[in-house]
């Protein structure tokens, strides 16, 4: 039980690093150091699968994606963009609005029954292809085509003459 | 497998819920307080992951396979958006000599 908030305060405090670290390499770094920690999330909510997927496509491949455009485009701590400072607060506190009314309207719902795992086979390869390729087969098909326009898409806008 | 999923028994739910808002909310944030195109896009990927573990967690106590294959599907879209979007701001960066987002400030009208 503890280590759910430990890796909760984990997760919040990478997060906060990533978008108040001035040099973008360290937000990459750190948004990695997040990623992993969502994958110790899913791998107590005993969703291995996606633990598998998240660890693999996002701390490998997208992370990896923006690093080298990161290094590529050459952005470094001196180039970075800096917002005036009153437009900065102006953006905190719009979030922090946007975290009261969540907080507030969860606290007007007051659900708090304890996550049970009803089911502890639920999150494992076996049961969850069995769903994807019974109820969800023309979605998964569709989304192969998704990944396939979004290859093309990418390939033609950075090419040098487009 | 056994002793680590039982550390998650107990939790309310209120407590993933919370997280989840919290780490949205810092998505937000960044959004909102950052200049630079590829730190944005980093928060946006950070507010699809909070979505992500909202909907995992939901389907661990309903006990329902769609919401993880829905966190599947949001994941392969993820991944065609950072395709397209770092293509994107690759060509804004060999224009523009910068990643900056305010020099796109003629796209506003």
């Amino acid at each position: 039980m503890n280590l759910f908030y430990l890796v909760a305060f984990l997760s919040i405090f990478f997060s906060l690093l990533v978008i108040f670290s001035k040099n973008p390499v360290h937000s990459v770094l750190y948004l990695i150091v997040t990623f992993f920690t969502f994958t110790i999330h899913y791998i107590l909510l005993n969703a291995q699968f996606l633990a598998i997927v998240n660890f693999i496509v996002y701390m490998g491949a997208i992370m990896v994606l923006f690093l080298f455009v990161l290094m590529l485009l050459n952005l470094n701590e001196e180039t970075e963009p800096l917002k005036p400072t009153l437009l900065k607060v102006m953006g905190v506190v719009a979030g922090m609005c946007l975290l009261v009314t969540l907080a507030g309207s969860l606290k007007a719902l007051s659900v708090s029954e304890p996550v049970v795992l009803q089911n502890a086979n639920l999150g494992l390869v076996k049961n969850l292809g069995k769903v994807l390729f019974n109820q969800f087969l023309l979605p998964f098909e569709i989304s192969s085509l998704l990944l396939l326009s979004a290859m093309v898409g990418a390939v033609l806008l950075a090419k040098k003459e487009a | 497998m056994e002793n680590i999923t039982q550390s998650i028994q107990g939790i309310p739910l209120n407590h993933y819920i919370l997280l989840s808002s919290i780490i949205f909310a810092i998505g937000v944030m960044g959004v909102l307080i950052r200049r630079n195109a590829i730190v944005i896009f980093m928060s946006v990927e950070l507010m699809l992951n909070a979505v992500n573990l909202l909907l995992t967690a939901f389907s661990a106590y309903r006990g329902d396979a769609a919401g993880q294959v829905f966190v599947f599907f949001i994941m392969a879209l993820a991944a065609a958006e950072v395709a397209v979007g770092l293509a994107i701001i690759v060509m804004v960066y060999r224009n523009t000599n910068s990643a900056d987002i305010n020099v796109l400030n003629k796209l506003k009208w």
